[in-house]
Order: C-alpha cells, then sequence, then structure tokens
C-alpha cells in the first residue's frame, strides 16, 4: 500500500475554498449521516463572528456553498461545533458559556436546546457513540456530561471537577462511553462511570506534555489516541482495548511514541484518518501528515512525515478534520476566515 | 478602574528625545501606550525600550519582550493585550506575535508568558467588555 512505501510521493490538493465567515474559524464538523453514496457531504464550521454555517457539496457542479448562516443565538464567539452520530443534531460551544443544540427541520436549522450551568467560556462539546450522553468543558476547569432525553431535552449528569486550569477539548472514545478530556493544565484526564452510576476519573496522564494540550484523536479501533500541545509535540498513546472492554478500570493508557522537531509552534488540532494517516494543524499556517513508519530499528511503533503543507491558510491552522465518507479528503480552518477543502493524492511520479 | 493600585509609586522616567527612523516607527507606536494604572506611558515607566521589540519581516514573526514595573505585576497580562492590540493594527494580520516578560522580571514568568500567548484565552478576554474597555484606555487616551 501506498503508505507503506517511502517512496511514494504525496501531493495536498486544494479543491475549494469556502469564504464567508467574518472572523475567524475555530473549527468545523463534517455531517457522519452525509457524503455517502446518496447523500452530498455536509460541513458545519463555527467562528469568532458569533455564527455557525452550513456548507453543502451540490450534486451537480459538485461545488459546495453555504446552506444556512445560524445566527442570533451565540452572543459571543462559537467556539466548536460537532454533529450526532446521526447526523440529525448539530451542538455548537460558545464563550458565551452555553450550548446550544440544533435541528434540521425541513431544511431550515432550529435552537431546539440550550445548555446552561458553565461559568464561563465553554470549548468544546463531544456526543458519545450511541448518542446518549453530551459532554461539554469550559473555561471553569470542569466538564459536564448531560444526558440526552426524549423530546431534545438535556439533563445534567455529572459536573467534573478535577483539572486545575481551562480545559480545552472533549472527546467520547468511539466505542465506549469513556471520557477524554485535555487541559491548559498539560494533562489528559479520562472519565468513565462506575457500578453505582458515577462518573470519576479513572486516569490523568500528568507526565506527558509540558504544555497546554490543545487535542485528542482516537485511530479507527480505537485502542490508540494522538494528541497535541502547545509543546510543539504529537504524542501517541495505547490501551489494552479487550480489558476496556471486559469493563476494567485499571486499564491505563500508555505513552508509545513521540512526534517531536516537527512543528515549531503550538499546535492546536489533529484527526486520525480511517485509514491511519494522523493530520496536524498548527500555527505555522501548516497542516502535517504522519504515518506509522515500519522502522525495524526502533522498539515499538515510531511515526514518519508523510507530507508537511506549507502556508496551506494565510494564517493559524485551528482544525483539521478527515471526512468520513470520502477516502484522503480533509477540511481544514484558519484564523484567515476560510475553510479549505483537501485531497491527499499520490504523485504518480 | 481598580479601586487601590497596584503599584502607586512607580518610577517615572523622561520622555526619550524623538529621532524619527523609519524602522522604529513601530515602536513608538507601542511605547505609548499608557499603563493601566498611571498616566504614563509603557515607555516612560520604563515597561518598554527599543530593545524590547524585534521583528522579522520574512517570516513575519514579532517578539516583543516587556518589564512589568514590580515582580508581582498582576497587570502583566492587561499590558500584554494592549500591546497585542496595538501590533495587530500595527502590523499586517498574518504576522504571529510572542510576547512575553523580560526574563527575571516576574515572579510567575512561566505562568504569565503562558497566558498572554494561549490564543484562545486571549480572543475570550478581548470579548470581555470591562476589560477591552481598560485596553481601548490605554491604546487611545490622548497624548500625553
Amino acid at each position: 500500500m501506498d503508505l507503506n512505501d517511502e517512496g511514494s510521493h504525496f501531493e495536498l490538493k486544494e479543491i475549494q475554498t469556502l469564504s464567508g465567515h467574518t472572523d475567524r474559524v475555530w473549527s468545523l464538523a463534517w455531517n457522519p449521516a452525509t457524503g455517502t453514496d446518496d447523500t452530498q457531504p455536509v460541513i458545519a464550521s463555527c467562528s469568532g463572528d458569533k455564527t455557525v454555517r452550513i456548507w453543502e457539496r451540490s450534486a451537480l457542479t459538485r461545488s459546495w456553498d453555504c446552506k444556512a448562516v445560524l445566527e442570533e443565538t451565540h452572543t459571543r464567539t462559537v467556539r466548536s461545533c460537532t454533529w450526532s452520530p446521526s447526523g440529525k443534531l448539530l451542538a455548537t460551544a460558545s464563550f458565551d458559556a452555553t450550548t446550544a443544540i440544533w435541528e434540521n427541520v425541513g431544511g431550515d436549522f432550529q435552537c431546539v436546546s440550550t445548555l446552561e450551568g458553565h461559568e464561563n467560556e465553554v470549548k468544546s462539546v463531544s456526543w458519545n457513540a450511541s448518542e446518549s450522553l453530551l459532554a461539554t468543558c469550559s473555561r471553569d476547569k470542569t466538564v459536564w456530561i448531560w444526558e440526552v432525553m426524549p423530546g431534545n431535552e438535556f439533563e445534567c449528569a455529572s459536573v467534573l471537577q478535577g483539572h486545575t486550569q481551562d480545559v480545552k477539548m472533549v472527546k467520547w472514545h468511539p466505542t465506549m462511553d469513556i471520557l477524554f478530556s485535555c487541559s491548559y493544565d498539560n494533562t489528559i484526564k479520562v472519565w468513565a462511570e462506575d457500578d453505582t452510576g458515577d462518573w470519576h476519573c479513572i486516569q490523568t496522564i500528568v507526565s506527558g506534555h509540558s504544555s497546554t494540550v490543545w487535542a485528542i484523536s482516537f485511530n479507527a479501533e480505537g485502542n490508540k489516541m494522538v494528541t497535541c500541545s502547545d509543546d510543539l509535540t504529537l504524542k501517541v498513546w495505547e490501551a489494552d482495548i479487550e480489558g476496556m472492554r471486559s469493563g476494567d478500570d485499571q486499564v491505563l493508557w500508555k505513552h508509545i511514541s513521540t512526534l517531536t522537531g516537527y512543528h515549531d509552534r503550538t499546535i492546536f488540532s489533529v484527526h486520525w484518518s480511517r485509514e491511519g494517516i494522523i493530520a496536524s494543524g498548527a500555527a505555522d499556517d501548516a497542516i502535517r501528515f504522519f504515518v506509522e513508519s515500519k522502522d525495524s530499528a526502533v522498539v515499538g511503533p515510531s511515526y514518519r512525515l508523510l507530507l508537511k503543507k506549507e502556508k496551506a491558510h494565510d494564517m493559524d491552522v485551528n482544525v483539521v478534520q478527515w471526512s468520513p465518507g470520502e477516502n484522503r479528503v480533509l477540511a481544514s480552518a484558519s484564523d484567515d476566515g476560510t475553510i479549505k477543502i483537501w485531497e491527499l493524492a499520490t504523485n504518480s511520479t | 478602574m481598580t479601586l487601590g493600585l497596584i503599584n502607586a509609586n512607580p518610577i517615572v522616567h523622561a520622555k526619550k528625545e524623538r529621532v524619527a527612523r523609519c524602522e522604529d516607527s513601530h515602536c513608538y507606536f507601542v511605547r505609548d501606550i499608557r499603563d493601566p494604572e498611571h498616566p504614563y506611558s509603557l515607555e516612560q515607566l520604563s515597561v518598554l525600550s527599543e530593545e524590547s521589540i524585534s521583528v522579522d519581516d520574512k517570516l513575519g514573526r514579532i517578539l516583543i519582550t516587556f518589564t512589568p514595573t514590580i515582580q508581582h505585576c498582576s497587570m502583566a497580562t492587561v499590558i500584554g493585550l494592549c500591546l497585542r492590540v496595538k501590533l495587530q493594527e500595527c502590523f499586517p494580520p498574518h504576522y504571529k506575535v510572542d510576547i512575553k516578560v523580560s526574563p527575571g522580571s516576574h515572579a510567575d514568568e512561566e505562568a504569565v508568558n503562558k497566558q498572554l500567548n494561549d490564543k484562545e484565552r486571549i480572543a475570550a478576554a478581548l470579548e470581555n467588555p470591562n476589560l477591552r474597555q481598560l485596553v481601548d484606555e490605554c491604546l487611545y487616551s490622548n497624548e500625553l
């Protein structure tokens, strides 16, 4: 396969630039239910302009258009957005301390619920795989878990304390109800529910990163995760997935690799593709790709740089996200106010 | 503004003679930023000097170091915000700005530097109307 062939040449082809936001774009999310055989891909993006935009690629022209602007709801920067696994709901997290839930009602996006409780800016929101739980995190140092009830009602199930600083991102494990959070306090925390239904921290990774951890991403199998940080490194962690599945609380995530020397400014985003390619977006305006390297000289897995796309944007890259539907298609967003759609292609030289 | 100043008696220096030099013009923009607590500029309080700013036009990077008037200055983050906003006005948007307190000048040097350069925290702070007003007062108050 070309990823294992170190002689293969890759290039990142720009498919389209999506403009419209009037301030930096902080994050974006591909609708997981779209982009397959008979549905056109849809992306939600959120910005410092306080709005969320919905973009869809036209079946006819194959060009992306902005289908909706969700405004007049959040009163401050919208920092993060994420679709529910079924693609029916969109959750948006804002500096206004609220999380809004949107539903597509006949082409019109309506805010069907507003989650309040955090004391200040909400930074991230994540749905679990079965869509029964939502997690949010904030500069108030807490992580909240919400239960999804019938009729678009959300009930706070737990307020998790433990981080000593601003929590930057929350992410549910792809298959299990285990929650991960990363923070300005340089740690990553793992949270799980015990037999009595109480959520608690089952692991705190403290001696990993030496500065703010900005993002977490899991591989397809869910037995590895990659984190990115202000300390200019990516770190890869592994856990015994079978142990986790059998409900063993003692299963710990262990460090297996650090990718260092590749980035010279803060790495804001990292995303692991189904195929195993790790994409990173950083404050040097570049997007980088890494794959596992079959280097027999090194004990344990190692990763090599597949490609560095310099000047992917004119300013900091805040987010990179692989398309769930199409192979090797990536979306990125930046402080320059744009979203770009890319295709990672091989050069047949 | 705050009641009870953090540093009620700063040492004030005379304003330097202005020599017009093109390449230093950006320095003057930031030197005249008013200190959050006193009706003096950051230059007069020796918070900033010519040596404090280095610009790499090729890479589009700026590094500013400043010296808070006292070791436990909690106004350091406000000064940092003022510097950042001012630089955003003076330089093209793609320039990357790093702001630090000069080594040894603050008790919590590492913690302050981290906060001064967390893009998300800066964005949120500038959305806070009270903080924004304070920054605006420091930047746009009348010629001293």
